[in-house]
C-alpha cells in the first residue's frame, strides 16, 4: 500500500510511547551510542535516529519519536508523533511502528498503543518494564495480549541488553510480514461516524497519498479531537479545519461529547479484557511508597530537598577542588615550557596567550560540570527529579510558572541553551516564552567559572562555625540569588508582558530505581562533551580573536614615544638602569590601552566605573558577550599583557595583585561582590539569545531579554557597590 | 462533590470531567473517563498537587484542575 523504500535503503523504524516508559533507555540500548540528531523539517524539535542492528547482520534506521500520551495534538510540536508515524509533512513514514509500553502501567499504555493500531500500520510492542511491573504484583500474558491485539507483542527489561535479542527478532520478523491490526477495536456511534463522514471529503491534504480507509478514518478522528478554535496547529487544511469545528458545534448542541466518546470507547474494551491479560497480586507496601513518606513528608521532605542541594554546591566547590588544581598546574607548566623553549615573539605569544591559556581556562572547569551532571542525572534516573517538582509545584505555581517548569529550570543550572529547548515540553506558548526569558537568570554552569575565579580571588577561605567555608558558602548565595530573581522576573513578566491563561498540570511520581549506571555515565559524558566541543570551541575563537583585539595595533605615537624614551635611557644609564623595568611596564599597559579592545572598553568605562569597575574589566565584560565563560579568557590575556613576571601565570595572583590608579587592590570583596552580581544577573551569552530566537522565531524575545537583563544587572551592581560604600565597606 | 475533596486514601466514582477542552481530553485519556474508581493517594507537603490513581495509573494534578471533575464517594480504603 505504501511507497516501499528502495531494496538497499536500511528499514525506517518509529518508537513511540508514553513519556517515563523507559523509551530513551531502549533506543539507546538498541543502537549503541550512534545517534543523528536532525530536525523535524520547518520546527525545531529534535530528531533522533540511530542504527539497529537487526541481529542477521542487517540494521535499521530507528527514529525516537518524541512520548507521548496521545496523538491528538493542539500544536506542531505534539503533532510529531502522527506525523512521524504515518508519513506526512516531509517526515518519511515508517515501515515498522515499535510501541514500547510500560508493563506496571499497562491499562494507560495500552490507550496509546490503541491509537497506533488504529492507524492499520505495522507494528510490534515492546512490553518494558516487566520487572517493575512483577515487582508491583502485576503479571502479564503476553501471548493472549498479542493474540487479541494482532500484532506480536515482546515483553523486554530495557536497562538489562539480553532481553533485548527477542524484540530485535520480532523486529526483523516483522519487517517481512507486516502485522498490521485490520480494524479498530470499537466501533463509532452513529453520531461520530456522521461527524468522520462529514469531514472525509476534506482529509486528501492531511492523509498520505495512498491512505487506505481505516487509515482515513483514523485520521479523521485525530482531526475531530486535535482541531478547535485554539489549537496552534498550522498544517490543517482550511476546509478540513472549517468542516471540523462545524461538527463540534454541532456535537455540542446535541449534548455530544465526541472527545469523551472516542476516549470512553477504547476505555470500555480495554476494561473488558484487562482480566484476559493482567493478573494483579496484593503485594506489600513497596519501598516506594515506604521511601516517599520521608522524603514527601512536609518536614523532613524540604529537608532533604535543600540537604540534597546543599551537598551539590559543597561538592562542586570542595570535592573538584583537587581536580582543579590539577589542571590549573598542568596548563602552568605548559605555558611556562612553551615560552621557555620557542623563540620569543607573536607567534608564541599567540600560542600562550590565546590557544594554551584558552584550552586551559576551558578544560579547568570540567570537574564541576562533570560534578553537576552526575547529580542531576542520579535524581532523574533514581525518580527524585519528580518528587523534587511535586514538592516545588505550589511554589511554581504561585510565581505563574508551569510544574514543567522546573525541570527546564533546573537544567538551566548547567546550561540555559538545552534548558531553552527543554521548554518544548510545555503545551503553551505563553508558558514556554515565560520560561524561556526568566531560565537565563538561574546559575548556569558558564557562570562557574567567573564565579569561581572571582570567589577564589577575593573572598576570604575563612570558616563560619567552624564547618562551613564563606567562599562556598557565597556561592550558594549566588544560587539562590539567581533563582529568587528568576522567580521575580517570571512574576513580573507573567503579570506583564507575558499575561495570560495558566495550564493544568500532569506529573506522574515513578518508582524509585537504582540510577543506572550505564544512563547515568552517558548523559555525564555527553554533557562533558558538549561543554568542550560547543562551549569549548567558542571560548577558544573568542579567546584567540580577543587576543587579536588586545594585541593590535601594535605601534601608536604614545607606544613608540615610550619604546623612544627607553632606547635613550638604556644608551644614558646602560641596560640595568632602574627606571627601564618601571618603563617596560608602561610600555606594556600603553599597549592595553591603545589596543582595540582598550579602546572599546575605555569608551564603557563611565558607565561600569559606578560599579567599581574599570576599562579593563570592561574589556573583559565586552568579551563576555560572546559567553559569560570568556571572561576568564579574556582577563587571562588582559592581566598576562600585563604581567611582567612569566613565572607568575596565576590568574588568581595576577587578579589579587591588580592595583586601582591610587595603588589600592582593584578586587576589593565589595567590587568582587559587585562583579558577581553582575554576572548574575547580566545577559551575556550569545548562544542563549541565539537559542530564544529560534525557539521564539522573532528578534523581540531575545531582545526583549538582552535589554531587561542587563538593566537588571547594572541596576543591582550598582546598588551593591555604592550602598556597599555608603555602609562603609570597601 | 469533587476530586479535590477527596481525603488522602478515599475512593470514589468518576461523574463528569470539567475544565476546559485540552485538560479534559488529556485527563480522560490518562484514565479519568466517567463511571472508573479514582483514588486520592498523596497530598504534597504544601497541599497541592495531589496524586490519584486509576487503573493501578497514577497521575498527579492541582487542587484547582480536580476541582472541576465530579465524583461520587464509595468507600474508604482501610
Ligand atoms: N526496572 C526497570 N527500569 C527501567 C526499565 N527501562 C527503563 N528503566 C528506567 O526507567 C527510567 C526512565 O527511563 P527513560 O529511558 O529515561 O524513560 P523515558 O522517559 O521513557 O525516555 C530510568 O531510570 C531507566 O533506567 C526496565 O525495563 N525496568
Amino acid at each position: 500500500m505504501s511507497e516501499t523504500p528502495s531494496k538497499d535503503a536500511a528499514p525506517l523504524l518509529a518508537l513511540v510511547g508514553n513519556p517515563n516508559t523507559g523509551k530513551t533507555t531502549l533506543f539507546n540500548r538498541l543502537t549503541g551510542a550512534n545517534a543523528r540528531v536532525g530536525n523535524y523539517p520547518g520546527i525545531t524539535v529534535e530528531r533522533t535516529v540511530g542504527r539497529m542492528a537487526l541481529g542477521d547482520g542487517r540494521h535499521a534506521d530507528l527514529v525516537d519519536v518524541p512520548g507521548t500520551y496521545s496523538l491528538a495534538a493542539r500544536s506542531v510540536e505534539e503533532q510529531i508523533a502522527i506525523d512521524a508515524l504515518i508519513g506526512r509533512h516531509g517526515v518519511p513514514a515508517p515501515d515498522l511502528a515499535i510501541i514500547i509500553a510500560d508493563a506496571s502501567n499497562l491499562e494507560r499504555n495500552l490507550y496509546f498503543a490503541l491509537q497506533v493500531l488504529e492507524l492499520g500500520r505495522p507494528a510490534v510492542i515492546a512490553l518494558n518494564m516487566i520487572d517493575a511491573a512483577a515487582a508491583a504484583g502485576v503479571r502479564i500474558d503476553v501471548e493472549r495480549l498479542s493474540a487479541t491485539l494482532g500484532v506480536p507483542v515482546v515483553p523486554v527489561i530495557a536497562t538489562q541488553p539480553r532481553t533485548l535479542d527477542d524484540l530485535r527478532a520480532a523486529v526483523n520478523e516483522a519487517l517481512a510480514s507486516r502485522p498490521r491490526a485490520t480494524e479498530w477495536v470499537w466501533t463509532p456511534s452513529p453520531g461520530l461516524k456522521a461527524d468522520l463522514e462529514a469531514i472525509d471529503e476534506a482529509l486528501d491534504g492531511a492523509v498520505p497519498a495512498g491512505a487506505d480507509p481505516q487509515l482515513r478514518q483514523a485520521v479523521g478522528l485525530w482531526a475531530l479531537m486535535s482541531i478547535d478554535a485554539d489549537d496552534e496547529l498550522t498544517d490543517a487544511p482550511a476546509d478540513l479545519r472549517l468542516r471540523v469545528l462545524d461538527r463540534l458545534q454541532r456535537a455540542s448542541e446535541a449534548g455530544r461529547d465526541i472527545d469523551g466518546e472516542a476516549i470512553a470507547a477504547r476505555y470500555a474494551w480495554i476494561d473488558r479484557h484487562a482480566a484476559d491479560w493482567i493478573t494483579r497480586e496484593e503485594v506489600p507496601e513497596s519501598w516506594t511508597e515506604k521511601v516517599d513518606r520521608v522524603l514527601l513528608n512536609p518536614v523532613a521532605g524540604f529537608a532533604v530537598f535543600i540537604g540534597l542541594m546543599f551537598l551539590l554546591f559543597q561538592a562542586l566547590f570542595a570535592w573538584s577542588d583537587p581536580f582543579i588544581t590539577l589542571i590549573e598546574d598542568g596548563f602552568g607548566w605548559l605555558a611556562g615550557w612553551t615560552t621557555a623553549t620557542l623563540p620569543e615573539g607573536l607567534f608564541t605569544d599567540f600560542l600562550v596567550g590565546a590557544l594554551i591559556g584558552g584550552v586551559g581556562n576551558v578544560l579547568v572547569f570540567l570537574p564541576q560540570i562533570l560534578l553537576l551532571f552526575l547529580f542531576i542525572a542520579i535524581m532523574e534516573d533514581s525518580g527524585y527529579m519528580a518528587r523534587a517538582a511535586f514538592l516545588m509545584d505550589r511554589i511554581m505555581n504561585r510565581i505563574g510558572l508551569h510544574g514543567r517548569a522546573f525541570v527546564p529550570m533546573l537544567s538551566a543550572y548547567a546550561c540555559a541553551v538545552p534548558a531553552i529547548m527543554a521548554t518544548r515540553t510545555m503545551e503553551r506558548r505563553r508558558d514556554r516564552f515565560l520560561t524561556m526569558m526568566v531560565l537565563p537568570l538561574t546559575t548556569c554552569s558558564a557562570r562557574l567559572p567567573v564565579y569561581t575565579l572571582i570567589i577564589g580571588a577575593v573572598i576570604p577561605a575563612s570558616y563560619v562555625a567552624g564547618v562551613f567555608n564563606v567562599q562556598s558558602l557565597t556561592m550558594v548565595a549566588l544560587y539562590f540569588f539567581g533563582i529568587v530573581m528568576a522567580l521575580l522576573a517570571a512574576a513580573v513578566l507573567g503579570r506583564t508582558v507575558l499575561k495570560g491563561p495558566r495550564v493544568p498540570l500532569l506529573l506522574e511520581l515513578p518508582p524509585y530505581r537504582l540510577p543506572d549506571p550505564r544512563s547515568v555515565t552517558r548523559l555525564v559524558l555527553s554533557r562533558g562533551r558538549v561543554f568542550v566541543s560547543e562551549a569549548g570551541t567558542v571560548i577558544l575563537v573568542c579567546t584567540a580573536i580577543l587576543w587579536g583585539l588586545l594585541t593590535f595595533p601594535q605601534t601608536t605615537p604614545e607606544i613608540d614615544a615610550l619604546s623612544a624614551e627607553r632606547t635613550r635611557i638604556e644608551l644614558e644609564q646602560g641596560p640595568g638602569a632602574p627606571s627601564i623595568e618601571r618603563l617596560e611596564s608602561q610600555i606594556t599597559s600603553e599597549q592595553l590601552r591603545q589596543s582595540y579592545a582598550g579602546r572599546m572598553g575605555r569608551a564603557i568605562e563611565p558607565v561600569i566605573e559606578p560599579l567599581g569597575y574599570d576599562w579593563k574589566i570592561g574589556v573583559a565584560i565586552i568579551g563576555a558577550f560572546a559567553a559569560r565563560e570568556v571572561f576568564v579568557g579574556t582577563l587571562g590575556v588582559v592581566y598576562s599583557v600585563g604581567e611582567v613576571d612569566e613565572d607568575n601565570p596565576g590568574l588568581r595572583a595576577a587578579i589579587r595583585e591588580e592595583k586601582t590608579a591610587l595603588g589600592k587592590p582593584r578586587y576589593t570583596p565589595l567590587m568582587g561582590l559587585s562583579l558577581l552580581v553582575f554576572f548574575a544577573l547580566a545577559c551575556q551569552c550569545m548562544s542563549t539569545l541565539a537559542a530564544v530566537k529560534r525557539e521564539t522565531r522573532s528578534y523581540r524575545w531575545p531582545l526583549l531579554m538582552f535589554v531587561y537583563m542587563t538593566a537588571l544587572a547594572w541596576v543591582a551592581a550598582f546598588v551593591v557597590y555604592q550602598g556597599g560604600r555608603l555602609l562603609g565597606f570597601a | 462533590m469533587t476530586l479535590a475533596d477527596l481525603a488522602p486514601a478515599e475512593r470514589a466514582i468518576l461523574e463528569s470531567i470539567g475544565g476546559d477542552r485540552p485538560f479534559r481530553r488529556r485527563l480522560m485519556e490518562l484514565g479519568f473517563v466517567p463511571g472508573t474508581a479514582v483514588e486520592l493517594r498523596k497530598v504534597a507537603p504544601l497541599g497541592d498537587p495531589l496524586e490519584f490513581a486509576v487503573r493501578g495509573c497514577k497521575v498527579s494534578i492541582r487542587r484547582r484542575e480536580a476541582a472541576a471533575v465530579a465524583v461520587e464517594r464509595t468507600e474508604r480504603r482501610r
